[in-house]
């Protein structure tokens, strides 16, 4: 076992050289400093002495892989690939183009942004699990035809009109709860309850309707023909072996986003203005802030391949079948 | 020399669509030949639903086709022997839709309104003045008194509805006259309609081209009195907006998987035949790419192309262009973030097809591995690339909403649902409410999608082996 997440930590590293290589081409290569430094400086009629000044000052002015000007392995050292790029394997992500600094930013924003999609994601599970169980014991009825019906009409919804409706109708009509904002401490809950409710209903279509057919594909097997056959009641069978055998998809399928749970929701929190992660990097695409943006795909590459490994050792410990090789 | 009035102007989008149809039409040509496609199609075509959803999915082809046709138009008043050609892209909706497209208020109208949203001051006649909301320069403009307009409206959707319902029996008699076997007295033809008898639903057909034919009339005759989705903050007429919409939506969710297509199949068939170090150097690459959350990784690329286009305004003539361009460009973008997964499904497909014995055979009677992996492998994953082909479109057209809300989906110039959406967002919180873009761009996207689901599922159901009864 021990062996074989070593292994798998070791594969990950060839990975995150891609994600680096790849995201220093788009950035550095497609898109010179010198580019960068136009767009922030705004229009065509920039003088070469602003944007080098601009580059002085965000640190910029430097060769993309070799410097020949500096001696020893300054040549290497003193380059944009290795400030920018190689250092962010020790997670040293620089500073901002306004001049924050970008982890100091992330460590303070990661806790609003798993204060939200946490719960989405712990009490989503508990709710499509709950819908998809009652329509696999429903299955063929009416109940379950109009459940599959309603799952599909969810799912042809976009995310935004449960955002935009949610709001409408909970905190401008029904005044339940503010429309927007956080606050820190337990002041923050009323400010989470609505984006949380968003959160999982808008996932309740697609996900409801992937577990029934995990369900239902249990229910068909010989085993549950034998539980049957002793004589067990439905709702028996039900909780006591088909959950358990559909619980092994549904776990492997979900793990994978457990650590991306810290960069929390894009839309949610932009939408709600609660300052996590999410809204991090949108308000960073909007302002065209490449250092954060740069940052946060290494941050989200990081912690997919770590959510890729989780759900390996998932696998064998949930089914028993599965042998690591 | 003899100049046209007009300039054929074909947008890379436009050039890439008919690609796109002309492999559709090859491709159904090839099914109509083989016995073993047809058999599946004729599964999808005996659902009620998916046949229903079909009618409503051509509706919208219609006009996103119509919308892809372009042209410059000649400039007014100028030399017929020099002639100029202006300098704004037109196709042949916007053509069909100058009445909708010209009538512009100054601002914001609610559905159906004569009076505008916001409060001007007036001048009377005699000199007085006072705050109220003037009436629109277009909007119910036919109309002397404001209190005539319900009895208008419903008098318009009336004409409009009989129109629609005798255009609608045309196509039944119609119907019915080639459907009707031969010596079979006319009434029993009509009871087997009725009933639904016969392999195919003509009847879900039927009614289904009926609602739409009713409230396509409606639309159209009522637009052309009134604004009937509202107009937006510069006063565009907000169905109009919808209407260009639907091309956008249509070449998201079918130009991404168009380009990707290629890429995913011949390197999920390639790693899944070759295996060893081709299938390690293409399972490396997919999995670094798919590590990127796809939404980081469109942003980081999207920023760039904004970068180039920003310093580089020379090589766009019009902003139909370079919107056209950023079009194309997410499209590719999208598609490098979306190939991944079907080429890992390919790859294990292939991985068990290579091993089957007509494969071995065809190797063994000296096939190249080029002709075994297009003649024998490709056919025989054909189905898990037309699933993912369907199942991909509504998640596409969806996607586009949240991007363009994030600021790296189309040009914010060009109509597109996820656009009208982001505008929505601010005018929620105005007050009295405007919610009629929300509202147009909802019941646009929600018909497509939903019938794209439905027509996928059919298409998932008759196509995936193990669903097979």
């Amino acid at each position: 076992m021990i062996g074989y997440i070593i292994r798998r930590l070791l594969y990950a590293i060839p990975i995150l050289i891609g994600v680096n290589l790849l995201t220093f081409t788009l950035f550095f290569f497609v898109n010179s400093p010198d580019d960068m430094a136009r767009i922030h400086l705004g229009g065509k009629r920039v003088t070469p002495e602003a944007i080098v000044k601009w580059k002085d000052d965000h640190g910029y002015n430097k060769p993309l892989l070799y410097n020949s000007g500096r001696p020893g392995t300054g040549k290497i050292t003193d380059t944009i690939f290795y400030r920018y790029s190689v250092r962010l394997f020790v997670f040293d992500f620089g500073s901002s183009d306004q001049g924050r600094d970008i982890r100091n930013d992330i460590s303070q924003r990661m806790w609003p942004s798993l204060a939200i999609a946490l719960p989405v994601f712990l009490v989503g599970i508990l709710v499509h699990i709950t819908f998809a169980m009652l329509l696999a014991f429903f299955r063929g009825s009416y109940l379950d035809t109009s459940g599959v019906v309603l799952c599909v009409i969810m799912m042809s919804i976009s995310s935004l009109f449960y955002v935009i409706g949610g709001q409408y109708l909970i905190s401008m009509l029904l005044r339940l709860v503010p429309i927007s904002g956080y606050d820190l401490g337990f002041e923050a809950v009323k400010f989470l309850i609505l984006p949380i409710i968003v959160g999982v209903v808008g996932g309740i279509g697609a996900s409801t309707r992937l577990y029934r057919t995990f369900f239902l594909e249990e229910i068909n097997k010989d085993y549950v023909r034998t539980a049957r056959a002793k004589g067990l009641s439905e709702l028996r069978v039900l909780f006591r072996h088909v959950l358990k055998n559909a619980m092994i998809p549904i776990l492997t399928g979900v793990v994978v986003v457990i650590p991306l749970l810290f960069t929390g929701s894009l839309i949610l929190e932009s939408f709600f203005a609660i300052p996590g992660l999410g809204s991090y990097t949108i308000d960073a695409i909007h302002s065209q802030d490449f250092a954060i943006v740069r940052a946060m795909v290494f941050l989200g590459s990081v912690l997919y391949i770590t959510g890729l490994i989780l759900t390996d050792i998932t696998y064998t410990l949930v089914d028993p079948r599965v042998r690591l090789e | 020399m003899n100049s046209m009035p007009f300039q054929p102007e074909i947008l890379w989008t436009d050039f890439l669509i008919f690609v796109l149809i002309g492999s559709f039409l090859v491709f159904i040509v090839y099914t109509l030949r083989h016995e073993h496609l047809r058999v599946p199609w004729r599964q999808v075509a005996r659902r009620p639903m998916a046949m229903a959803s079909m009618v409503i999915l051509l509706a919208y082809v219609a006009v996103g086709l119509m919308d892809s046709i372009h042209f410059r138009p000649l400039q007014e008043g100028q030399n017929p022997e020099a002639p100029v050609y202006s300098n704004e892209v037109l196709s042949l909706l916007d053509k069909a839709a100058m009445p909708l497209r010209a009538r512009t208020e100054k601002t914001y109208s609610a559905p159906f309104a004569m009076q505008a949203y916001s409060k001007e001051t007036v001048e009377y006649p005699d000199g007085g003045h006072a705050r109220e909301n003037p009436r629109l320069l277009y909007g119910g403009a036919h109309l002397q008194d404001p209190s005539e307009r319900a009895a208008d409206i419903v008098r318009r959707a009336g004409t409009a509805t009989l129109a629609a319902l005798g255009l609608w029996s045309l196509l039944v008699v119609g119907f019915l006259l080639s459907w009707r076997q031969s010596h079979e007295p006319l009434m029993q033809t009509v009871r087997r309609l009725v009933r639904g008898k016969g392999e195919f639903p003509w009847r879900a057909v039927l009614i289904t081209s009926g609602i739409l034919i009713i409230l396509v009339l409606n639309a159209v005759y009522l637009s052309l009195y009134y604004h009937i989705f509202g107009t937006d903050q510069v006063g565009q007429d907000v169905f109009y907006k919808s209407l260009k919409s639907i091309r956008t939506g249509l070449v998201i969710g079918t130009l991404t998987t168009l380009v990707m297509l290629p890429f995913a199949a011949l390197f999920g068939i390639m790693a899944g035949y070759f295996r060893g170090w081709v299938d390690d150097v293409i399972q490396y690459v997919y999995t670094t790419l798919s590590s990127i959350p796809s939404v980081l990784l469109i942003a980081a690329a999207i920023l760039t192309l904004q970068a180039y286009i920003a310093t580089h305004p020379e090589s766009f003539t019009s902003a139909t262009e370079r919107a056209d361009i950023r079009l194309l460009f997410l499209c590719l973008i999208l598609g490098v973030t979306s190939w991944t997964s079907l080429c890992r499904l390919l790859r294990g497909e292939t991985l068990k097809l290579r091993e089957v014995d007509y494969i071995q055979a065809a190797r063994a009677l000296g096939a190249s591995h080029l002709s075994v992996m297009a003649r024998h492998i490709l056919p025989n994953v054909m189905h898990i690339i037309l699933i993912a082909v369907v199942l991909d479109f509504s998640g596409l057209v969806l996607a586009e909403a949240v991007l363009s809300y994030v600021g790296v989906g189309v040009d914010p110039t060009m109509d597109s649902w996820g656009n009208m959406i982001v505008s929505a967002r601010l005018e929620m919180a105005r007050e009295p409410l405007v919610w009629w873009s929300l509202a147009a761009a909802f019941v646009f996207m929600f018909s497509l999608v939903l019938a794209a689901n439905l027509f996928s599922d059919a298409v998932r159901d008759a196509f995936d082996p193990r669903l097979r009864k």
